[in-house]
């Protein structure tokens, strides 16, 4: 192993980890404010760049698709429908919903008509990041007050739902996404694609703009104090739920963002997610899923370990990943004093 | 007297039911999961067939009627529909699965009950060796040795000497990691990396660049679908110029549309159905591979057919002339002893021309198959004309 090596793993590791260190700060945000392991995270992350294919031009994507509307948009709007009828006695809010319910299927119908790609890119993001809080609303508020196990449940049967759904909507197959930076830059001997980059650059805005949502935005605070402590926090008028839709939709948009800038890089297929969502939830255990910064840590950790692993013994790469787990747990657990369940 | 007429009116209604009964096959494919790719083209195939084979007046004057079970890719649920399919539906013979795995574990129930099964998966081991158990077990595609063969000998033409795999961390991987690196040990190609990677991989990154430094003069990439496009382009990033092998598990137009111009030049082993109209018109399976494109294509559409739907051609291909013969020995109302007769037909095969090569089967082989006739080279090219990438002849090993 020389210095050539060494080089190349490490960009890998980056690349990879930066990917789960977002995966890893949405699991954390989640977590912290509701006390939900999101596993379907990993699912959203592909769902953008598959239904961005939909909007594809034909010569692009290779598919001849004959104006289909993408699943998802349908998936969004039924859930957005069902959230207005829950929400009936809000009458702003319901009609609000419908609206959305009506658009999101708008979007799609006017996406796949054929639009610019750069339209397309962000109609793709417009169209899942719905699911995101709707599945709050649907699936994890009627819980109320519900374990941290009760929730995990409820996540890892939406995250076989959603996956069993992404296979419906677009098939066992990867597709080829067009990169918005094309080619490669070297740095020192290392090429790095410069889509990369794009995924670097994000990955800082998203954790600069996540520092000043919290420190400075009163939305910021108010989920924080929810985090702290949520009945202190519903003693002053901070309402559990509408915290929930918040955190629910942060993290929904920064897992598609990073979904489609990754997407060119790695061929998405409905099967990704999950893994990418499973090493950013390996990361978010380093800082027991509270500490954003040893998430991050965690997350390139996670990245090292596995470019070194598939390197070293690419046969048992992922076993190596997840055997991480041991060591961190055992770490944590003589750290933490806590027993039990909290509240 | 009057009852023993009734009696008799009732078995003369009942035989001739008996004689209107249709023939009952069970299907178990993967429609669904993983496999998908793999066992949609293969139900659509024998669907087809059914259709075919009844408006053409069944088989011996019989209907047959298939019974379909999509196991989703997955082993409980084909253990479970074959166990129904044997039980509840009174299968003659079954046909199926579409994976390894799932076809490994249809053995037990198969073998326990004395029903003869074909099936549609690539791996050696199904069939071999031909045991109290295997013996009721048959199958059609390929296997992963008799691919190596045509690998191998390309490499060998190409002057190449030194060669790394990369497969899957799955049965599929691993079978071809052992066929083919016994095959180019064999013939003095020397393997110099044997790594792994998994199907829902983002990166390979390691793994290539430890092929990189053993600087080979080939790769090879044993994996389907179209997740083996990931380490040919990771390569090719890289900037390996070596050649790159791929196995029959990515002859889908799904590789070419993920891979685009990073699959171009491509090598890979195939069935012969592959490129049915580039055969030489010797070849003695062209015929039976053109007809059955062409009845696949005018029912689903231009350019949907895949070698895939060809096994499960080539399993009727051989199961309709065991039933047959089966059917001039006994009555299928004897169900035990007409599911052995259907074996022991099976077993009987002689010179049956699929659409994959000729079936010749044996006490103690279940495929039949030789690799001449089941095995041609094709390269990735991408056509001048239309623009568009397409599988080319390299070449035969008649």
């Amino acid at each position: 192993m020389d210095w050539t090596i060494v080089s190349f793993l490490t960009a890998d590791a980056l690349q990879n980890g930066t990917i789960y260190a977002l995966l890893a700060l949405s699991l954390v945000l989640v977590f912290a404010v509701t006390r939900v392991i999101l596993v379907p995270l990993g699912e959203f992350l592909v769902f953008a760049p598959l239904t961005y294919v939909w909007f594809l031009p034909p010569e692009v994507s290779g598919l001849n698709l004959q104006g289909q509307i993408p699943g998802t948009a349908w998936l969004a709007s039924a859930m957005l429908l069902w959230w207005a009828i829950l929400d009936r006695s809000n009458l702003r809010r319901a009609g609000l919903l419908l609206l959305g319910a009506i658009g999101v299927v708008g979007i799609a119908w006017w996406g796949v008509q054929g639009v610019p790609m750069w339209l397309g890119w962000i109609f793709a993001i417009l169209v899942v990041l719905p699911i995101g809080p709707a599945s709050y609303r649907l699936f994890f508020e009627p819980a109320k007050n519900a374990s941290v196990l009760t929730y995990l449940i409820i996540a890892v049967g939406l995250h076989f739902a959603y996956m069993g759904l992404g296979l419906v909507f677009f098939g066992p197959e990867q597709f080829r996404l067009p990169a918005i930076l094309v080619g490669q830059t070297t740095i020192g001997l290392v090429p790095v694609n410069n889509q990369a980059f794009l995924v670097y650059g994000f990955a800082f805005i998203a954790m600069l703009g996540l520092y000043l949502f919290f420190t400075r935005s009163i939305y910021g605070k108010a989920l924080r104090a929810c985090a702290v402590n949520r009945y202190g926090a519903r003693l002053l008028g901070i309402s559990p739920s509408q915290a929930g839709y918040v955190s629910f939709g942060i993290a929904t948009m920064i897992v598609c963002i990073s979904g489609m800038l990754l997407a060119p890089l790695i061929s998405p297929a409905y099967f990704q997610g999950f893994l990418l969502g499973l090493k950013g939830f390996v990361a978010g255990i380093l800082g027991g899923l509270i500490s954003y910064p040893l998430a991050v840590v965690g997350a390139l950790l996670v990245g090292a370990m596995e470019s070194w692993a598939s390197f070293q013994a690419s046969a048992y790469k992922d076993a190596i990943v997840f055997a991480l787990l041991l060591p961190i747990l055992f770490w944590r657990s003589l750290r933490s004093h806590e027993i039990g369940e909290e509240e | 007297m009057k009852r023993a007429l009734v009696g008799l009116l009732a078995l003369g209604l009942g035989l001739g039911l008996a004689q209107q009964a249709p023939l009952k096959i069970g299907l178990v494919v993967s429609a669904t999961g993983p496999a998908a790719s793999l066992g949609i083209p293969e139900r659509n195939t024998l669907v087809l067939l059914e259709e075919q084979v009844n408006r053409r007046g069944g088989v011996a004057g019989r209907p047959v009627q298939f019974i379909v079970i999509d196991d989703a890719s997955d082993t409980t649920q084909a253990v479970r529909a074959t166990r129904r399919l044997i039980q509840e539906d009174q299968v003659l013979a079954i046909i199926g699965t579409t994976t390894t795995p799932a076809s490994l574990g249809m053995i037990d129930p198969v073998a326990e009950a004395g029903v003869a099964k074909i099936s549609m998966a690539a791996n050696l081991e199904i069939v071999f060796p031909v045991d109290e158990k295997r013996r009721w077990v048959f199958k059609t595609p390929q296997t992963e040795q008799q691919m190596s063969i045509p690998i191998v000998r390309d490499m060998q033409a190409s002057n190449v000497r030194t060669v790394a795999y990369i497969g899957f961390n799955d049965a599929y991987g691993e079978g071809w990691a052992r066929a083919f690196e016994a095959a180019a040990r064999e013939a003095g190609i020397q393997v110099v990396a044997s790594e792994r990677f998994a199907r829902t991989d983002t990166s390979v990154a390691g793994q290539v660049l430890r092929i990189l430094s053993r600087n080979p003069d080939a790769v090879l990439i044993g994996g389907s679908g179209t997740a083996p496009v990931l380490p040919q382009r990771t390569l090719r990033e890289r900037g390996y110029r070596g050649l790159i092998y791929q196995t029959h598990g990515v002859a889908n137009p799904d590789f070419l549309r993920v891979g685009g111009e990073v699959v171009v030049g491509t090598r890979l082993p195939a069935g012969p159905v592959l490129v049915f109209d580039q055969l030489p018109a010797n070849f003695p399976n062209r015929q039976v591979a053109t007809n059955y494109v062409q009845q696949y294509e005018a029912r689903f559409g231009i350019g949907s057919y895949s070698t895939f739907g060809g096994h499960a051609y080539d399993a009727w291909a051989i199961l309709r002339p065991a039933l047959e013969r089966a059917l001039r020995r006994e009555q299928t109302t004897n169900l035990a002893a007409f599911r052995r007769a259907v074996r022991e037909e099976l077993e009987a095969t002689r010179n049956v021309i699929g659409t994959h090569g000729i079936f010749n089967m044996s006490p103690t082989d279940h495929l039949g198959l030789r690799f001449n006739e089941a095995a041609v080279m094709v390269e990735v090219v991408r056509d001048a004309a239309s623009g568009r990438l397409e599988w080319k002849l390299l070449r035969t090993f008649r």
